[in-house]
């Protein structure tokens, strides 16, 4: 038989008798499961998830959900078509065993598979205090559980939120409470908030759009101290700036940790930033070699971009995730040279303070920044980032329909600063410093981030905030 | 009835809003906000809303489309 | 067909005789996506590359740029008023007109608008198949008789237009689409010449007609769009009257003349397609979807003559030099087969279908979900009471413009129309 034929041969086989087992029932679980029947794949299909709901969207709840409008277990994932899998749902993965090709399950049963997908996703960074993190009102937001309980505690109109950490969610939490007409602090450790993912020149003006809406912005400062009541409700916070305040609910907004505890001891490339695989979703082990049979997608994976150097990039971003796990679940089924690329020039989205920001490219790989339409004054405006004279990130506030413009620029590493545009030139249109923070100054954890080149991420570097 | 929005896609045309406006808001000029369980009786005005983006951002539950079932 | 020339290809597909089917002559000149056809004009009709230039803000929509040349520019749209509307705008005056404009009409500011207006249009489709049926006729014709009644009620109801002026209103409309909203070869005969010429003069008729009304409401403000747009205030203040002067006359036209030609091409794209009125019929939840792909058809504005560009630009394997008029041939880029299989079939059930009949980029059109609301409940009323419908004439007369493209008449034969 020629090669051609066996490998079209073990595809087929596979296709139609193979196991494949999903770990991580969320967005990108969901949509790999999808892919997986879309392709062909008509073998044994299994769904872990340590949540006990099925498959819902995540943006809403620090949006909509919390404002009240819409109930937190009303964000239920649409599906494009029938799964035909094992669902095990409210259950913890806690190991893996590569040498039988096992899953292990909190309960202790052992679920066996051919390929595996791990798309097991974040967790909020708790508060660093562990007694402090026991005070009730004191919230970090990433399930929908802690969308209710936070939801309910701002209808219960309290005297002050502290928000702490103002990236794209703690922001958008603050423009939530204003509408809610709520006091809100929010306290930020880096100079302006979004400003790891921005930089500090369109920070400045996220800090300028908060004041504006009548948030207390406290940027610089630190959270050094929760304290509570005889009933453990947090009532004061004591900040870096000497400040005390009186608060009802505070939510620890400070960024994300990956779920690859329960991979300890496998052998895979897993740390702080993830999983590591390659640009066909691959997991790499703990020496740089590319496994056949593990795949990783969404917000727990990492890998190469050929656009940012081949750096392993890391990206929380609900595109990252459908997308991904779509290219996942085609490679899962194929063989070279079938196997396609995961390569997406990342973009995201936040609603906040009545302005739409959205963003293509890697903002954080760039140096110098440039308006290149419209008025910051009035919050519409696109402004283009660039590294060496070459475009690498765009951003626009309430400026979408132009956005698709500067990621066709990013895709082909166009000239910077890009072409001015024939009308709505601003004012001042000069590039300048972004302002981005020293990698080991303390911020809060962007949502893409570049990770160098070593697959294992054993050399990421990564210092921790050191408390002040 | 389930649907989500692709807000990497969505760039604020605001061409569904007004075929469902008790399921889909504008927030400021471009930031749109929706339910995503909107009861059945929403049904006809989400299709339509659904129909009308530019860019297909809207997906709605293969079970409520009224589409045969894929398996 | 042997292989032309951009610019015969162009004549062909403009010319009245091909009005009925010009997409053979796009097809051709899809050869070159991005391609002079003569006189300085770039015309696009690759799907791709369309989507690129409506979203380059290297792409101007001002048409005093194109004014500014004299040779050979089919630069027809100036009549639509010396500072510009909407349409014929660029950032930031564009974005301030259309906010302006949407305060009174959409999101944010009145999402309820338009939905309001639903039991309104039932009643106006109703009362429309209601009167062919007292009639006892059974030959209509879909534009007269049904597809035009219902959205220049609907307009005028919006804006404030008193309806006893329709008669009056529909002849200017009439001559402007014919004389000015036409453009190619067949404006430089005799005929043409003098179509302009009507043109022009219903125009500024027409132009004079809608600023009366504004001038009306500045002194009596009303419950209506043309009163609140120059009376009531906002973030970006009332719209001037001079500015609401043209919009207003914009927002009439466009309000309800190619709405005309969407039910219409609705009605012959189904009839053309064999099982396609029982699909329909039995599937109702497809109607959103089948509007949106008779608009990819049969777009029923094809492109709008105003943008030039102000930068030298690269793209499609060419390059546009920097003050060329470009139009966005949306008719024709709807049926690039490298974007839709089978470009050519009407499908109903068609996925993904990000087509360019409602335009692409910051001028897609302002009134798409009035329009849409209409098309929809027009369309659903049409397959709950006409019966049996059958084309008597295929293809259609069509109407003079080729940029506001659609028949002319559609004349059916029914068994009855349901109560």
């Amino acid at each position: 038989m020629s090669t051609s034929a066996l490998v079209a041969d073990a595809v087929s086989s596979f296709k139609a008798n193979g196991r494949i087992v999903i770990v991580g029932a969320s967005l990108a679980g969901l949509r790999a499961a999808e892919a997986l029947r879309d392709e062909g794949f008509a073998g044994k299909l299994t769904l872990i998830g340590d949540e006990k709901r099925e498959p819902y969207d995540r943006p809403p709840l620090s949006k909509q959900v919390l404002k009240g409008w819409v109930p937190a277990d009303h964000t239920m994932l649409p599906r494009s078509r029938e799964i035909d899998a094992e669902w095990h749902l409210g259950i913890a993965a806690t190991g893996l065993d590569r040498k039988t090709k096992n899953v292990r399950l909190a309960n202790g049963d052992l679920i066996p598979y051919d390929r595996l997908l791990i798309a097991t996703g974040v967790r909020s960074r708790p508060w660093f205090n562990k007694e402090e993190a026991k005070l009730k009102g004191l919230f970090t937001i990433r399930t929908s559980d802690d969308a209710e309980a936070l939801q309910k505690a701002l209808a219960a109109k309290p005297k002050r939120v502290l928000i702490i950490g103002a990236g794209f969610i703690g922001s958008e939490m603050a423009s939530v409470c204003r509408e809610l007409k709520l006091e809100v602090t929010v306290a930020e450790r880096a100079d302006a908030p979004l400003i790891g993912a921005l930089g500090g020149v369109i920070g400045k003006i996220a800090a300028e759009m908060q004041r504006d809406h009548g948030v207390d912005l406290r940027t610089g400062v630190s959270v050094e101290k929760l304290e509570g009541d005889a009933a453990r409700h947090v009532r004061r916070a004591k900040l870096s700036d000497g400040t005390t305040l009186d608060v009802d609910v505070v939510v620890a907004s400070l960024g994300s940790l990956r779920n690859v505890e329960w991979l300890e001891g496998a052998g895979l490339a897993t740390g702080f930033w993830g999983v590591g695989c390659d640009a066909g979703c691959r997991a790499f082990d703990i020496n740089g070699v590319v496994t056949d049979s593990i795949f990783v997608a969404g917000d727990i994976a990492r890998a190469p971009h050929v656009l940012y150097e081949y750096q392993f990039m890391s990206a929380e971003h609900w595109d990252n995730a459908v997308i991904g796990a779509r290219v996942a679940a085609h490679n899962m089924v194929s063989l070279e040279p079938d196997r396609r690329p995961h390569l997406l020039v990342p973009q995201f989205w936040s609603g906040q303070f009545g302005v739409n920001i959205k963003g293509t490219g890697v903002q954080s790989f760039g140096d110098e920044v440039v308006i290149t339409q419209g008025s910051v004054k009035e919050r519409r405006f696109a402004a283009a980032y660039g590294k060496r004279g070459r475009i690498v990130g765009a951003v626009t506030f309430n400026h979408g329909k132009w956005l698709e413009y500067y990621t066709a620029l990013i895709e082909k590493s166009a000239p910077f600063p890009p072409p001015s545009p024939g009308y709505d030139v601003p004012t001042d249109t000069k590039p300048v410093p972004a302002e981005f923070p020293d990698v080991r100054a303390p911020t809060e954890l962007p949502t893409v981030v570049l990770t160098g080149h070593d697959p294992t991420d054993r050399g990421a570097a990564f210092a921790p905030a050191r408390r002040r | 009835m389930r649907i989500v929005f692709d807000l990497n896609r969505c760039l604020g045309y605001a061409q569904c809003i007004p075929l469902a406006p008790d399921v889909l808001k504008l927030n400021g000029e471009e930031a749109v906000m929706y339910d995503p369980n909107p009861d059945d009786s929403q049904r006809q005005g989400v299709l339509r809303a659904a129909a009308s983006c530019p860019v297909q951002a809207i997906m709605v539950d293969f079970a409520d489309n009224g589409k045969e079932t894929k398996s | 067909m042997a292989d032309m020339t951009p610019e015969a290809a162009w004549a062909a597909a403009m010319a009245y005789k091909n009005r009925p089917n010009p997409y053979p002559f796009f097809d051709e000149l899809r050869k070159t996506p991005v391609v002079h056809v003569g006189g300085g004009l770039y015309v696009v009709t690759g799907y791709r590359e369309l989507l690129a230039l409506a979203h380059d803000p290297r792409i101007s929509s001002d048409t005093r740029r194109l004014k500014a040349r004299r040779d050979g520019v089919e630069g027809n749209v100036s009549e639509y008023g010396e500072h510009g509307t909407m349409i014929n705008s660029d950032p930031p005056e564009h974005d301030r007109m259309r906010r302006q404009a949407m305060r009174h009409f959409g999101p944010p500011d009145s999402p309820y608008v338009i939905a309001d207006m639903e039991p309104l249009i039932q009643k106006l489709c109703n009362d429309s198949l209601d009167k062919i049926k007292a009639s006892g006729k059974r030959r209509f014709d879909v534009v007269d008789d049904y597809g035009y009644p219902v959205p220049v009620a609907v307009i005028c109801k919006l804006l404030g237009v008193p309806m006893e002026d329709e008669p009056k209103f529909h002849v200017w409309v009439h001559d402007f689409m014919a004389g000015i909203m036409d453009v190619g070869p067949d404006m430089n005969t005799e005929e043409g010449k003098a179509r302009h010429e009507r043109g022009v003069t219903s125009a500024e008729a027409f132009a004079n007609y809608t600023a009366g009304l504004i001038q009306g409401y500045l002194k009596k403000p009303t419950d209506c769009m043309f009163s609140k747009l120059v009376n009531e205030d906002g973030p970006d203040g009332p719209m001037s009257v001079r500015e609401a002067n043209i919009n207003a006359n914009l927002l009439l036209i466009a309000g309800h003349d190619s709405t005309v030609n969407t039910i219409s091409n609705c009605v012959m794209c189904m009839l053309r397609t064999p099982g396609c009125l029982e699909l329909l019929k039995s599937r109702p939840d497809l109607i959103p979807g089948a509007i949106e792909e008779a608009l990819r058809m049969q777009a029923s504005v094809q492109f709008f003559p105003s943008r030039s560009a102000t930068h030298d630009i690269e793209i499609g394997g060419t390059v546009i030099p920097k003050g060329s008029p470009v139009h966005l041939m949306y008719g024709a880029a709807n049926r690039d087969p490298l974007r839709f299989p089978n470009p050519n079939t009407f499908d109903p059930a068609r996925q993904d279908n990000q087509h360019f009949g409602w335009g692409s980029g910051i001028h897609t059109c302002f009134g798409g979900p009035l329009a849409r609301l209409e098309v929809n409940i027009a369309f659903e009323t049409f397959l709950r009471r006409v019966e049996n419908p059958r084309l008597v004439c295929d293809p259609p007369p069509y109407r003079q413009s080729n940029v506001f493209r659609g028949p002319e008449h559609l004349l059916i034969d029914v068994d009855g129309i349901r109560n």
